[in-house]
């Protein structure tokens, strides 16, 4: 090819073409003016005879053009100079596309982080979870020894637990959260170190036998500066020495996805930070979180869970009174328990993103149809000078995939913004989660492509129009002359528009609504106006059996405290924080064995000190509340809410004094009875639960509930000077209950948040698009509006000629909305406390929401029509 | 007037088969080099002005014609002192142009064929 030189010579030959022309078109003139002509009208006759001298040199141009390219180039820069005459149309399209694009692209990073990409780990797509009945993980260590030993499946079986822990490298005791991990934890995920070394099963010799601590790589950074000495140094963790033996690699952050670790220690220590040891109780079914590995070559997954419920099915034969299995299954290491809830979520998330982005093309649709039918006279123009319709054809798309790069770029300039924002985000100051986002070009690619996909299918819409118009008669009458009154292409555009646009409207309504209501939801305490001391005496060095009386002096010490009015203590967590409730099996009275099959229920159990209730401002229904004497020396007795009081003896005024059985066979009888409340989640329905007297069973970890009108940050500071004057080495952590549940209602705001950001997208589009359509509607019909004043038309009248059409697209595309979206909410409930579709305020408030859009987005097309000037228009003409 | 005086035979450059004009303008090259004004006059001439070609035409098809090589251009001075941009046939062009003749010559017979039943309808 010598198309190099040509490039060079080109000028050349350019400039030699249009000499030639000018040349020939002089030599006729003259020859024209010899035989008698004057010389202007020669010069004419010349011209004329010559024919359309620009089309003719660009034809041959273009004998020499590269073709393709050049036209293209030649292409883009009048798009370029054609979109910048049209500067609001180009706006409202790039916008349209930019918001669509953006919503996708920060949904798709969300599911590629969570869903799609796999754990940064060797093979990763070997590596398998296990999942039981109730779709988590947890087992009793001695269960998970067993399966380990037993099954034939996994190259090696890991589990974990989660730990949280005072870390201290010298004075400065810090909350840190870890993993304690079976010795074998690395090994089974083949992760190398970046510094030192792991822990392994041969550092296990049983009990607190492996004081050895890694550190990720992040903690390594931000506690440590990076600092390559720290190996081999010795630093508390809850005042028990262990030695800093490793660093695990940047990129690897855990087992969980989005929860990632500061440290990770072995299991067999972890009785030192938790205060009680898993190791050796198999009734304990929550002892470890999960446990892992890989298959071995050629096994299946459906192999593997076969194999996985064999081992439990014979467990629960050797041990009745301790194991139950339940069916498990195999899951994809890095969410598994949380899986599905996970999917479920963001799969709505990507539907509701797809909505967007059918709404922003049918409304790009529309808008490339105005501009084009705005431009029918230019089109008309071009095509009777002789352009070719594939060229003016080429024009448009050449705009439409203009537009969709602008528009896809600016939109995935946005997402960046927002997923990096996102990924700084850690929702609880106290707990490690966090969404592992590294938006790649891999999601700004697809982002991009899917911007010019939707940019040339909806640029294309005109192109009926285009290759339709008769340019003789488009010049001859203008572009109005076809005024059709059927239903056009557009308009179904504007309908799908509006309807996608008011099931987003409709479903973010339901959940902020649900929202709402949650927050008033009665959870059987009152969060307000309480707060919560955490307390954790483990990580002050105490055992459990030294906890109780430090309790039971610091309730005293804190209800010293002016203004305060009620004290009480709960071992662990109160109700709905952390999510952290723990079930009990308990039995008949009249049961004789208590084996697993026997079970009667398994309530939530919390252990509590007296005065609890009333500092949690819980009612007592029946019976009464715990004194301090109910102690280990005591019979053993239960307060129960009456869920429990009604499933186990019928009523509530039934149940006081009545007995039941624990797991270890021990009777308990209960002395009262109060109201329901949420435990773990506010969706869950209505679980039964027992309250134990805490001081039958020490723990060192407990919440005490402080009930006060104080400020609370003044009563915070009296809390902290109290419990200084006790013990001036015990970390100190109080919150508000109310900003404790922030946990419990993560799930549902961070939907409704979702909801209704995508909500207001949908309004804005369904703005534009009326709005568009509106204003083109009357722009087009001014005249004959015109015509209808000087004849005496009312405005009431020129209102429905104007925008009329509008109005009942808008009404149609409400309803078919409205009715989608209220199928839609039933798969909100899900996820939002209460939302449900069938609310007539969320009915009529989207009927509202839709009208008051409309009426904004035809007012100005409307003032338009009403301050039309007859004479002036058809002057104009 | 002169321009008024020519026929108006239907004969915009569109009638004409595709590679027509080429052919014309290579077989005039072929009896003398010419410059693109001098091909036109030839060609209305030569056809008796029964082919009207609008002048502008003939420049894009020059161009082809430059391009692959079948012609080759200089500029000079004609004889009444003008500047002009002479073309020359190349023996490229040569070839083509009698190639092409012969490709015509097959294809009009075909068509005198077909419009003259007299002789088609033996078969």
């Amino acid at each position: 090819m010598n198309w190099i030189p040509n490039i060079f010579l080109r000028h050349k030959l350019y400039d030699d073409l249009s000499e030639e022309i000018r040349l020939h078109i002089e030599e006729r003139a003259e020859q024209l003016m010899n035989e008698g002509m004057s010389r202007h009208e020669a010069e004419q006759a010349a011209r004329r005879a010559f024919g359309n001298r620009t089309l003719l040199e660009e034809r041959s141009r273009e004998v020499w053009q590269w073709p393709t390219l050049e036209s293209i180039w030649a292409d883009l820069r009048f798009a370029v100079r054609q979109l910048r005459k049209a500067p609001g149309f180009t706006f409202a399209a790039i916008l349209t596309l930019a918001l669509a694009i953006g919503a996708n692209a920060v949904v798709f990073g969300i599911m590629d982080a969570l869903i799609l990409r796999p754990l940064h780990v060797p093979q990763p797509e070997t590596l398998y979870g296990t999942e039981y009945g109730d779709y988590s993980g947890f087992q009793s260590y001695p269960n998970y020894l067993d399966l380990r030993d037993r099954n034939h499946s996994f190259e090696d079986l890991a589990a974990f637990n989660f730990v949280f822990a005072g870390l201290d490298t010298g004075n400065d005791p810090t909350a840190a959260t870890g993993y304690s991990a079976t010795g074998n934890y690395f090994d089974v995920l083949k992760v190398q170190p970046y510094l030192g070394r792991f822990f392994h099963a041969a550092d296990e010799h049983g009990r607190n036998s492996a004081p050895y601590i890694v550190l990720s790589y992040a903690y390594w950074h931000s506690r440590f500066q990076d600092d390559r000495g720290v190996v081999g140094r010795v630093v508390q963790l809850d005042k028990h020495p262990f030695t800093v033996i490793g660093v695990s690699p940047p990129e690897f952050r855990g087992t969980l996805v989005f929860a990632s670790p500061d440290f990770f220690i072995p299991v067999v220590n972890e009785e030192q930070v938790s205060g009680d040891g898993i190791l050796g109780s198999r009734e304990n079914t929550h002892g470890l979180f999960e446990a892992f590995g890989h298959l071995k070559p050629g096994v299946t997954p459906a192999q593997a869970i076969a194999d996985v419920n064999a081992v439990g099915a014979d467990l629960e034969k050797t041990y009745p009174s301790q194991v139950s299995h339940k069916p498990s299954s195999l899951a994809r290491e890095g969410l598994t328990s949380f899986g599905r809830a996970t999917a479920a979520f963001v799969g709505g998330l990507m539907v509701l993103a797809g909505l967007i982005l059918l709404a922003a093309c049918t409304n790009l649709g529309s808008l490339f149809a105005a501009h084009a039918a705005d431009r029918s006279r230019e089109v008309a123009l071009r095509l009777a000078l002789g352009s070719s319709r594939t060229r003016i054809l080429r024009q448009l798309l050449t705009e439409a995939v203009l537009i969709s790069l602008a528009g896809g770029a600016l939109g995935v300039l946005g997402s960046v913004a927002l997923l990096r924002k996102l990924s700084d985000w850690t929702p609880f100051p106290s707990a490690p989660i966090h969404l592992p986002l590294n938006p790649d070009a891999r999601i700004y690619g697809v982002a991009l492509v899917l911007a010019l996909i939707s940019g040339f299918l909806f640029g294309i819409v005109p192109v009926r129009q285009v290759l339709r118009a008769n340019p003789y008669e488009i010049v001859k009458t203008g572009a109005n002359s076809r005024l059709g009154r059927r239903m056009t292409l557009r308009d179904a555009l504007l309908v799908v528009q509006i309807a996608i646009c008011a099931v987003l409207v409709t479903s973010s309504m339901v959940a902020v609504r649900g929202l709402l209501r949650s927050m008033t939801v009665n959870v059987g305490f009152e969060p307000r106006k309480a707060m919560l001391l955490n307390l954790n005496l483990a990580m002050a060095g105490y055992s459990s059996d030294k906890a109780p009386g430090l309790e039971r002096r610091m309730i005293d010490a804190v209800e010293t405290i002016p203004g305060v009015e009620h004290v009480g203590m709960v071992n662990d967590y109160p109700p709905l924080v952390y999510a952290a409730g723990v079930r009990a099996d308990v039995f008949k009275d009249e049961t004789r064995e208590t084996k697993q099959s026997n079970v009667f229920a398994t309530p939530y159990r919390y252990n509590v000190s007296p005065g609890y209730f009333d500092a949690a401002g819980t009612s007592l229904l029946a019976g009464r509340d715990f004194a301090w004497r109910d102690d280990k020396n005591a019979p053993a007795v239960a307060v129960a809410n009456k869920e429990f009081a009604a499933r186990m003896f019928g009523s509530v005024s039934n149940a006081v004094g009545r007995f039941f059985r624990m797991q270890d066979g021990s009777r308990v009888q209960v002395v009262g009875v109060v109201e329901d409340g949420k435990y773990m989640s506010l969706t869950e329905s209505q679980q039964p639960a027992i309250f134990l007297p805490a001081l039958r069973s020490p723990n060192p970890q407990a919440s005490l509930v402080v009930r006060s009108n104080r400020d609370p940050e003044q009563l915070a500071a009296a809390m902290r000077r109290k419990v200084s004057e006790l013990d001036a080495g015990l970390p100190v952590d109080i919150q508000t209950w109310h900003n404790m549940l922030d946990v419990v209602f993560f799930p549902s705001r961070v939907a409704t948040m979702a909801l209704g950001i995508l909500g207001l997208m949908g309004a804005m589009l369904s703005i534009t698009g009326i709005f568009g359509m509106a204003a083109y509607s009357v722009s087009k019909r001014l005249r004959e509006l015109g015509i209808r004043i000087a004849l005496g038309a009312q405005r009431k009248e020129v209102l429905q000629a104007a925008l009329g059409r509008a109005v009942k697209l808008l009404a149609l595309g409400s309803v078919a909305g409205l009715l989608l979206g209220i199928l839609a909410s039933r798969v909100l409930a899900f996820i939002v406390y209460q939302a449900t579709p069938r609310d007539p305020l969320v009915l009529s408030g989207v009927v509202l929401a839709m009208a008051l859009l409309g009426l904004l987005a035809t007012w100005i097309p409307a003032q338009r029509a009403l301050s039309v000037n007859p004479l002036l228009l058809l002057r104009e003409e | 007037m002169p321009v008024a005086n020519k026929p108006m035979t239907v004969s915009t450059p569109r009638d004409l088969f595709p590679g027509a004009l080429e052919m014309m303008i290579l077989e005039s090259l072929r009896r003398q080099p010419a410059h693109g004004y001098a091909l036109v006059q030839h060609i209305q001439q030569r056809s008796n002005n029964l082919l009207q070609v609008e002048e502008g035409s003939l420049y894009p098809a020059l161009q082809r014609l430059l391009k692959s090589k079948l012609v080759k251009a200089e500029w000079g001075v004609s004889s009444t002192n003008r500047k002009v941009r002479t073309y020359q046939i190349t023996a490229a062009g040569l070839r083509h142009l009698e190639e092409q003749i012969s490709s015509f010559e097959r294809m009009f017979e075909g068509i005198a064929l077909v419009l003259n039943p007299g002789k088609a309808a033996t078969s």
